[in-house]
């Protein structure tokens, strides 16, 4: 048993923490995030120089070949830095989709630029009405000559404002159960912004980020832009989901990482009735529960990274889901008593605790609330 | 990055699984499973099937008659002893006064009580808190004096955990009261048949007579009894709660407990169907058991940090809190599993040999008392807030 990362994961982390610490100040990234990308592309640039964003892809694509710790170690630096590039969106759950259900042509078509950084994806799993079930597709794609027309809308996808290729899942047949819940029937189909019909509402997000809610109104694609079996999508979009759900998690350490190191160091910098505030037992005890809460966290993103790549399973969907069960809570845990523990300061926009409380809510709310995934655990449990 | 047990490890694992499926007495592991008191002779019988196959002691030395486990070895035997429900050995002996007596004893002591430990000849207690030294241990009052080559003993221990069944006790007295509250403090060896000490239950709050009162009057202990020197007391006391601490998470315990409860709601109803089925109820169950799986993970990163060289630090003072707390869920799962059956508390159900008819059935008998049993967990080898200003001080630096 042996929980430390080998050298090259070691250095792959060291790399990116160097990086982040050189070009990602506070200061920096609230300009990033007022730009119109809302993010540098300029450390974007950095990011594919360096092959980071190659790190999960086949070396016939110029990547590491890297699995979940590898990704783990990118994520948790990139959280810590609260990093707004499309890394999640674009190289984990874009690359994943294609490279998991892309034919040989789509993947060379695409791959190599998500794998180089020149191109960046976005997917548009949600809906308006689907909540967190990414099987809750309503919109249809209906077959036309040798393509489809699709019609239909996606709810807030990230990085969808910047995205060079979208992946949209959509109905190719109607569901057997009349359910628009089924899991038969989806298909996946990658296309362009561009493409007639597209139309994008871009906004920012609370945590700084940006996103967009995607309507598609007879938009005409060619099969061509269809993504593995038609009908057959569920499970493909299950399992990359699973992979961005440890990748997910990895960012969260890394951002509560950096909350308990803000609270701590203000519990000993704040003075207040002649002392430092962390003096106090019961700011101690709750700096303590923190950092509790934290090594809950870590050990569940070790865990899910542990099986972000490995076989479908049902074991695989309890542990992604317990651990990001724990990674929401936590994170809602940290933010709370990190703001109460700053206080007023706590509260503003130009002290850096905000954000970081404002990314670990928010990540709650990507691919799953802890509810959402306590339930789906608690559907699978297990009598031994 | 890899969370497996070598073939080695893995090997070991088996060798546990044959001896216990060989040598466990099936009515002791029943006990354990179904949560019901143990007397003295299970305890004791169990001990003597260990000692004679050399896993009694597995904080010792070798030298001594111990069993040199790795840390991931003593996991193993963790996890699967509480899957198989073996009882937990009593502590005070063999895992608390021996390593102490080890470490700070001389030559003469570890010839003498060693190996009465290993034998079971002893039957060791703990004489650490008094009614006005409980989380504030170093405030404690009981005097020895001495007087040429005794100590003249007086005062009170409490919380003395299974003392009407020990023949002797090791207590922190005080020997000095010139000096700072933890300068002045020795460690003595007391034979409990002593003229002038007398022992007196402390019933709990579910009916059990686990705990005790021991007074001390007039008591002539030995000065050979004293372990190390004088004074220093406060130390050994120290070196011995952090035996004390490791392990009082009890991941192994909990997994044990949740299996139970999960079988327990597959077999109650609600709604006519199986508990485990019911929304709330399983999400309860789902909650504990992620809990208790990150707990697992964070256990095993301190094992292998151990394992790898490492020192326990206060990280298994936080692991305490976590574990206490999930271990304290499931107990509160299992009465609310029962339902209505949580209220009659029928002792006889509980006695050895009861041969008639269950209220309810015999798994849900003990569930109520021993939910309240465990409130203890997050009391006892420091309570959790004392755990938490440990990792304060320790970790934090506040």
């Amino acid at each position: 048993m042996d929980f430390r990362l080998n050298e090259e994961q070691q250095m792959l982390q060291d790399t990116v923490a160097r990086l982040v610490r050189g070009e990602y100040s506070f200061e920096k990234r609230l300009e990033f995030s007022e730009t119109e990308a809302g993010f540098s592309e300029a450390f974007w640039g950095q990011l594919s120089e360096l092959g980071l964003t190659a790190v999960p892809f086949s070396e016939e694509l110029g990547g590491f070949g890297g699995g979940g710790v590898e990704v783990q170690s990118v994520m948790t630096e990139l959280g810590r830095g609260l990093c707004l590039e499309p890394y999640l969106q674009s190289v984990i759950l874009g690359g994943g989709l294609i490279a998991q259900a892309g034919n040989d042509s789509q993947q060379e078509q695409w791959l190599g630029g998500i794998a180089s950084g020149e191109l960046k994806a976005a997917a548009a799993l949600q809906e308006p009405q689907s909540f967190y079930d990414l099987n809750d597709v309503a919109t249809r794609a209906e077959k036309s000559g040798d393509g489809y027309i699709l019609n239909g809308r996606k709810a807030v996808v990230i990085a969808g404002h910047c995205a060079d290729l979208i992946l949209v899942s959509a109905r190719t047949s109607a569901p057997t159960s009349g359910d628009t819940r089924d899991a038969d029937g989806i298909s996946l189909f990658a296309l362009s912004p561009d493409t007639a019909g597209v139309e994008r509402r871009t906004y920012p997000t609370i945590d700084g980020s940006k996103g967009c809610d995607i309507t598609l109104n007879n938009v005409q694609v060619g099969a061509d832009a269809l993504l593995g079996e038609e009908g057959k999508a569920a499970d493909v979009i299950e399992y990359q989901s699973g992979r961005a759900i440890a990748a997910l998690c990895a960012e969260a350490v890394g951002a509560m990482e950096v909350a308990n190191e803000l609270t701590l160091d203000y519990l000993k910098q704040r003075k207040q009735f002649g002392v430092p505030i962390g003096k106090f037992q019961v700011l101690q005890h709750r700096m303590v529960d923190m950092m509790s809460e934290l090594e809950q966290a870590r050990s569940m993103a070790i865990l899910a990274a542990s099986v972000a790549d490995i076989e479908q399973s049902d074991e695989r969907r309890r542990i992604l889901s317990a651990a990001k069960n724990v990674i929401g809570r936590s994170g809602q845990f940290i933010s709370e008593n990190g703001i109460q523990s700053h206080g007023g300061i706590g509260m503003t926009w130009e002290y850096n605790f905000a954000h970081y409380a404002k990314r670990l809510i928010t990540i709650n709310h990507q691919l799953g609330d802890d509810d959402f995934h306590l339930e789906r655990y608690a559907n699978l449990l297990q009598v031994g | 990055m890899n969370m497996n047990y070598t073939a080695e490890e893995l090997a070991f694992r088996d060798e546990v699984r044959a001896f216990l499926d060989d040598k466990l007495p099936a009515d002791i592991a029943a006990k354990v499973k179904a949560f019901r008191p143990l007397t003295k002779d299970d305890h004791q019988r169990w001990q003597k099937i260990l000692s004679a196959q050399g896993w009694y002691a597995t904080h010792w030395p070798e030298e001594y008659g111990g069993v040199s486990w790795s840390p991931v070895q003593k996991h193993i035997w963790d996890e699967e002893s509480s899957r198989y429900g073996v009882p937990r050995s009593v502590p005070f002996g063999v895992n608390m006064v021996a390593p102490v007596i080890i470490k700070f004893g001389n030559e003469e002591q570890k010839q003498t009580y060693l190996p009465r430990i290993l034998s079971g000849e002893d039957w060791w207690c703990q004489g650490y808190s008094e009614p006005g030294a409980g989380s504030d241990l170093a405030s404690l009052k009981t005097r020895a004096v001495r007087d040429g080559d005794h100590y003249i003993v007086n005062g009170q221990k409490t919380w003395t955990t299974l003392g009407q069944h020990a023949n002797m006790i090791f207590c922190l007295v005080r020997t000095n009261t010139e000096v700072k509250a933890q300068e002045g403090i020795s460690f003595l060896l007391i034979d409990m048949n002593t003229p002038g000490i007398t022992v007196r239950p402390i019933i709990t709050l579910d009916g059990e007579h686990e705990v005790n009162e021991v007074f001390f009057e007039d008591v002539k202990v030995p000065v050979e009894n004293l372990v190390g020197e004088e004074d220093k007391g406060w130390t050994y006391a120290k070196f011995l709660l952090t035996y004390e601490r490791t392990g009082l998470a009890g991941i192994g315990l909990s997994k044990a407990a949740l299996a139970h409860l999960k079988q327990l709601a597959s077999r109650r109803l609600k709604n006519g169907r199986p508990l485990i089925e019911d929304t709330t109820f399983s999400q309860r169950i789902a909650k504990v058991e992620i809990d208790l799986t990150a707990a697992g993970i964070s256990n095993l990163r301190i094992i292998a940090s151990v394992e790898g060289g490492g020192v326990p630090g206060a990280e298994s003072s936080m692991l305490k809190v976590k574990g206490t707390e999930i271990r304290q869920s499931i107990n509160d799962l299992a009465r609310r599993a029962i339902g209505p059956y949580a209220l009659p508390f029928v002792e006889e159900e509980l006695a050895d040999g009861f041969e008639g008819e269950y209220l309810s059935d015999e798994h849900a008998a003990p569930l109520s008392a021993h939910y309240f049993n465990n409130r203890k967990l997050s009391i006892f080898g420091g309570s959790n807030e004392i755990q938490k200003n440990i990792v304060s001080k320790m970790i934090l630096g506040l």
